[in-house]
């Protein structure tokens, strides 16, 4: 999404097959704590979980409001994944991180398969 | 109170009489800001409770959608059940343009879709989402007005409940603290409670309950004001109904007795009926008109809008046992041109069958049509038919709204009550104190006849008869005849034309009689007179003759003395004889 202007980092090497690429976006707002140590657990699950195969655009509502209708995002932090298809949602501060990977449903990229 | 005054955050509210008291923000409603002294709370939060299909959304958009129309305060509308688009189907229908709103910046919705699969909770959480985006599109349009619909949804869809109450108190002091005038939709719970979530407990300056009961077959909406904190209103439940208009709340006795008393009469287009009421009925006054089947309800109530439109007045004719047509055609054989005044828009004949509806929509129909047309009478014909509808109660206490409504417009109401049973002065639909005139028409067996007779039973300031006549219906309208009493009663129909032959001869009988009496008695006094005269004759005959033998005598007495003169001289000179 070009039109966001919150950071976004990935680490997605070329070996890997598109299917098993994640695309996540967390909706933020502002440097909240919660939305603080969202960012901090997500970071951590990425780097923990999905080494090479993921790409994540951080958005703060509070700059961006009217992306929050794109998303439907209600509550603040959610984190959405865009791909692989369909989209999930979760919310919170991500702190719980089985519960993060059971609803991204992304144990592994075989269980993604 | 002042429109433009409006509250600033934490300042006294004060209206326009100077009382401290809560400001109010016109709903548009028909009928609710009557209910409620002016609209909804300003600047704060009520809450419309109601059961599904009540009407809650279509209360928050009408009360959004007429507040950017009529009042010009942007609205935003977050909806938590509907798509934009069907918000928009469901209430094109009613003449509401939402995307030309929304288009023209003075209506912003948003549509949250809330999939409980989305939530699942992975730590702590807030609903910055939903300020964000309440905020952003409050500030988009510069709203006055906030709907949310149904905003409890959330409770239901997101895991932690207790997160989820504290960020709706949250919500609701954010939008008090910003001064937004708003409607919150709650869905009723299945027991007391109000609302399934216990919404209420943030809401506490206004809430008002929808209701949708099917009872008999036939739905009812009804509304009711629960509490409205530091404002006077009304605790009715009052029917309302979902019509091409919006929503339409129809107050019971909203307008009190305060209407003004005309003076003016009005004539029933019957002469001799208008002889009977002292002239006709007075303007705005109810007139009911009862009576057994094919007594001549309809014809009168048709005589009186007949008449109306010939003085060039408005009339709407609601028929609900004829459709036009078939009235016009009938009312055309008693001589009663309704087709007529139809063409030129006097007139509008409006039929409907009661049970198509319920009573609130009639109600509501007889308000549009006179909101509409402005009409100075009205007929309902024929009320009973009402009676199928609900229970006898109901159809009384809406008959009285009726005449509440027409009354309040000063327009005079005539309508049409069947009694099945004629000795009966009473009427289906019991309401007989509440009406000003009450015309009882009776059928009249005799001979092997039926005939109508017509009764003035009341007729509130007015000397009106208390006779009973013959009503005819003629080919050039009703007439009223008067009867006869014969020795069986009153005589109607062709024994009154027996009657009335009969006392034509008897007439004739007596007049010959009073002139043979005349003739007599001229005859016996120019008897008299001549008698008299000739009486007057004979005395002066008498008296002449007295008179003559008075002359003769003397003269023979001076004759005498004249001889014995004579005869004394003819002593002394013998020789001279005469």
């Amino acid at each position: 999404m070009n039109e966001a202007t919150g950071e976004s980092y990935s680490d997605l090497r070329d070996d890997v097959a598109d299917v098993d690429k994640v695309l996540l976006r967390l909706y933020i707002a502002g440097q909240a704590p919660r939305s603080v140590r969202a960012m901090e657990n997500l970071r951590r699950v990425c780097r923990d979980h999905l080494p090479g195969r993921y790409r994540v655009e951080v958005i703060d509502l509070l700059e961006n409001p009217s992306l929050a209708r794109r998303d439907e995002i209600v509550a603040v932090p959610t984190l959405v994944r865009t791909l692989p298809s369909p989209v999930r949602k979760i919310i919170g501060d991500l702190s719980d991180t089985e519960r993060v990977l059971a609803g991204l449903q992304l144990a592994s990229p075989e269980v993604a398969r | 109170m002042n429109e433009d005054e409006r509250p600033e955050r934490g300042e006294a509210r004060r209206n326009a009489s100077g009382l401290a008291g809560p400001l109010k923000a016109p709903t548009g409603i028909t009928g609710f800001d009557e209910v409620t002294g002016g609209g909804v709370p300003r600047g704060r939060p009520t809450l419309v409770a109601g059961t599904a299909g009540s009407g809650k959304t279509l209360f928050g958009l009408e009360f959004l959608v007429r507040g950017i129309v009529e009042h010009g305060e942007p609205g935003v509308l977050l909806a938590f059940e509907e798509s934009e688009d069907d918000l928009a189907t469901n209430v094109a229908s009613l003449g509401f343009d939402l995307p030309r709103l929304v288009e023209e910046g003075k209506l912003f919705i948003d549509c949250f879709r809330l999939d409980p699969a989305d939530f699942l909770e992975t730590g702590s959480f807030d609903l910055d989402g939903l300020f964000i985006r309440l905020a952003s599109a409050v500030e988009a349009v510069g709203a006055k007005r906030v709907v949310l619909d149904t905003v409890e949804i959330l409770l239901g869809a997101l895991p932690d409940s207790s997160v989820v109450r504290s960020e709706l108190g949250r919500l609701f002091r954010w939008l008090k603290d910003r001064g937004l005038t708003v409607v919150i939709t709650g869905e009723r719970g299945g027991g007391d409670e109000l609302t399934r979530f216990g919404i209420e407990e943030y809401v506490s300056d206004c809430v008002v309950a929808l209701d949708h009961r099917v009872r008999n077959g036939i739905s009812t909406r009804r509304l009711r004001v629960v509490k409205y904190r530091g404002s006077v209103h009304g605790t009715n439940e009052y029917p309302f109904l979902v019509t091409a208009d919006g929503i339409v709340v129809v107050p019971i006795t909203s307008l009190g007795l305060t209407h003004e008393a005309s003076h003016e009469r009005v004539s029933t287009g019957v002469p001799a009926l208008d002889a009977m009421l002292g002239g006709g009925v007075f303007r705005g006054s109810s007139v009911m008109v009862s009576g057994s089947a094919g007594t001549g309800k309809t014809s009168i109530a048709a005589s009186m809008a007949h008449a109306a439109c010939e003085r060039g007045e408005r009339v709407v004719f609601l028929s609900f046992e004829e459709s036009p047509s078939q009235l016009a055609r009938n009312m055309a054989s008693i001589g009663l041109d309704l087709e007529g005044w139809s063409d030129r828009g006097l007139l509008v004949v409006h039929s409907v069958r009661p049970t198509a509806f319920g009573l609130e929509e009639h109600l509501a129909q007889v308000q549009r049509l006179v909101e509409q047309h402005d009409p100075s009478l009205v007929v309902l014909d024929a009320m009973a038919s009402l009676g199928h509808v609900g229970s006898r109660d109901d159809t009384s206490s809406v008959v009285s709204r009726d005449l509440d409504l027409l009354k309040g417009r000063g327009i005079t109401a005539v309508m049409t009550t069947l009694m099945h049973r004629q000795e009966e002065e009473v009427s289906q639909v019991d309401v007989s104190s509440l009406v000003d005139t009450w015309i009882l028409l009776r059928n009249h067996e005799s001979n092997g006849e039926r005939n109508r007779l017509l009764f003035v039973i009341k007729s509130r300031g007015t000397a009106h008869s208390n006779q009973v006549r013959e009503f005819v219906l003629s080919d050039t309208g009703p007439e009223l005849v008067p009867v006869f009493l014969g020795p069986d009663g009153v005589l109607t129909g062709s024994s009154r034309a027996a009657q009335e032959a009969q006392e034509r001869r008897d007439r004739q009988v007596e007049e010959a009689a009073r002139r043979r009496r005349e003739l007599e008695h001229r005859t016996r006094r120019a008897e008299t007179e001549i008698e008299s005269m000739r009486r007057v004759l004979q005395a002066e005959r008498a008296e002449l003759d007295q008179l003559l033998e008075a002359e003769r005598s003397a003269h023979e007495q001076a004759g005498g003395r004249a001889e014995q003169a004579r005869l004394r001289q003819g002593r002394g000179t013998r020789g001279v004889t005469p």
